[in-house]
């Protein structure tokens, strides 16, 4: 089939072939988006002590197409002050690198898009350009609460991202390498060799700058309902709206995905033993990916919202600080005898 | 001319179109947004170069937050441009001249004769496993250690210095200290008081409202 497709299309063929895969990358991710919406719905209910959505399709299984189909119905309303064209780039820069990011996810031994050697620098540059949609959204709303919001959500996303970069720098430490696929490897041999274990203080301040990153709860400010209506987005409706609400979504699973790689060994199984290593590895990276995925909507249905400063204080006078001693610590441990518990 | 040929231009003419919207856009935050994306096309050229630590590090560090917190500044500003460029004409004749000159300077040095593409020699083509990050860490680690050290000590210095001469404390302001309020525990704010419910004898109307807790 594939030899076939060489034949007939010639030249053409590796760009065919890398639009291919990137569909069986991105479409699958959509799907994930939508139905993760689904199960942030039931999970959280179920914590409510209420049954969630239920009347679309058995166990409202349909829900989110149902959603989909409805805003993509609506109209998409452009507020007559605002600046046209940056209005409409918003959506799209909030959603482009949040996709982009996921060329350099190894899935699995081999099963990845672009293996390319800085692939964590590269995640990092990608999710740190995705402000650029809060912002200009914000911006071009020519609206208070809209540009309030997206200040707010700048400045988080910039002061969290220097301590999420600062968890990783440990995290390529250990692994000597930059290249996902390479720091995956280097966790092969079950539970305990996974990085979370040395590297346990910076697993848990990745895992929190990752909540403050996608403005999830309790860090969303951004879109505080009760101060500023729905902060950067609250003129966007219809189609514009549900692109903002994708980016969002397939932002989590990215940082997820991040710290299943990062920090709970990608592909790797559980245990190198029989039971555990028969799953496929990509199974094995979306059950890791579908439990931290959990957290986060643990994490809304628990926390009240914090206040904004304190999200401040939090980034800049305990995270950094913590993941500056701990690459010391690390650094340092590095070069005694014990070194072979950072590998 | 083969692909990558072509990808050069299409940035090249994409960076180009962006410097120039740089300075001709009325607006000052859709010339900042075009320096981003100088910046990003910029990044774009340099991966052809093979210069992809650099190429990342600059959308990471100029994209990222440089350009952010920029943004942030120019938005905020209401800035009138008509007015910024009312001395356009009377400034034209001597400004003209100065910016010729410097023209003539910088293609006499840039021209072809120096940094012509004959004039470098190709990169050598890497073997299959080099990594163009661990090559550049280990430059900087070994080769050129002091001379970095002293740019971050100097960055040092520099940072401690912005934030010590904007860093001022009102004396009149009412303000919190987060780190104090997030310390609070429900001790510190609760007092339980128990208070009976059976408060029908009149004889125990005295111990009634007592703090027991």
């Amino acid at each position: 089939m594939i030899a076939f497709m060489q034949n007939l299309l010639g030249p053409a063929w590796p760009v065919v072939w890398t639009l291919i895969k990137i569909i069986a990358i991105v479409a699958p991710i959509m799907g994930a988006v939508a139905y993760l919406t689904l199960a942030e719905r039931k999970v959280i209910g179920f914590m409510q002590v209420r049954i969630g959505p239920n009347r679309v399709g058995y166990f409202g299984l349909l829900q989110p197409i149902a959603d989909g189909l409805k805003l993509l119905m609506k109209e998409i309303i452009i507020p007559s002050a605002a600046n046209k064209t940056l209005f409409l780039l918003g959506p799209v820069l909030a959603i482009a690198p949040a996709l982009a990011a996921w060329a350099v996810v190894p899935f699995d031994v081999d099963m990845i898009l672009a293996d390319i050697d800085a692939g964590l620098l590269y995640i990092l540059a990608m999710t740190s350009v995705a402000v650029y949609g809060v912002i200009i959204a914000g911006w071009a709303s020519n609206s208070k609460y809209a540009f309030l919001g997206s200040l707010r959500s700048a400045a988080q996303i910039v002061s969290y991202e220097i301590a999420m970069g600062f968890a990783l720098v440990g995290v390529l430490m250990c692994a000597g390498s930059l290249n996902l696929g390479k720091i995956v490897v280097a966790q092969a041999g079950g539970f305990w060799q996974w990085y979370w274990l040395p590297l346990f203080p910076l697993f848990i301040v990745y895992f929190i700058s990752a909540v403050a990153e996608t403005n999830r709860a309790p860090f969303d400010v951004a879109e505080g309902e009760s101060e500023i209506v729905a902060g950067f987005h609250v003129e966007y409706s219809g189609m514009a709206f549900a692109v903002f609400f994708l980016a969002e979504y397939a932002n989590m699973i990215l940082v997820c995905m991040l710290a299943a790689i990062m920090f709970l060994g990608g592909w790797q199984p559980l245990l190198d033993v029989a039971p555990f290593n028969m799953i496929p590895g990509f199974l094995w990276l979306i059950i890791k990916v579908a439990f931290l995925l959990f957290f986060f909507l643990w994490f809304r249905a628990t926390f009240p919202r914090y206040r904004y400063d304190q999200i401040m204080r939090l980034g800049w006078k305990v995270f950094i600080p913590i993941t500056l001693v701990w690459i010391i610590v690390v650094g340092g441990l590095m070069q005694t005898p014990l070194a072979y518990l950072f590998h | 001319m083969n692909f990558n040929d072509y990808v050069f231009y299409v940035l090249a003419a994409i960076l180009l179109f962006a410097g120039l919207r740089v300075i001709t856009s009325r607006n000052p935050v859709l010339a900042a947004l075009h320096l981003v994306l100088a910046f990003f096309t910029a990044a774009g050229i340099w991966l052809l170069l093979e210069a992809e630590f650099l190429a990342i590090a600059l959308v990471l560090v100029y994209v990222g937050a440089v350009m952010v917190l920029f943004l942030f500044v120019v938005m905020m500003l209401d800035i009138n441009l008509d007015k910024l460029r009312e001395g356009f004409w009377e400034a034209l004749p001597i400004a003209l001249p100065v910016g010729i000159l410097m023209t003539l300077e910088m293609v006499m040095i840039l021209g072809s004769k120096h940094f012509g593409v004959d004039r470098v020699a190709a990169p050598p083509p890497h073997p299959a496993g080099y990594s163009n990050t661990a090559e550049l860490g280990r430059q900087l680690y070994t080769d050129y250690l002091l001379p970095f050290e002293l740019a971050s000590v100097v960055l040092l210095v520099a940072i401690v210095a912005a934030i010590a001469l904007t860093l001022r404390d009102r004396k009149d302001s009412k303000f919190i200290d987060p780190a104090e309020q997030v310390k609070v525990k429900r001790a510190d704010r609760i007092r339980m008081v128990s208070m009976p419910a059976d408060v029908e004898i009149p004889a125990a109307a005295e111990t009634e409202g007592k703090d027991k807790a």
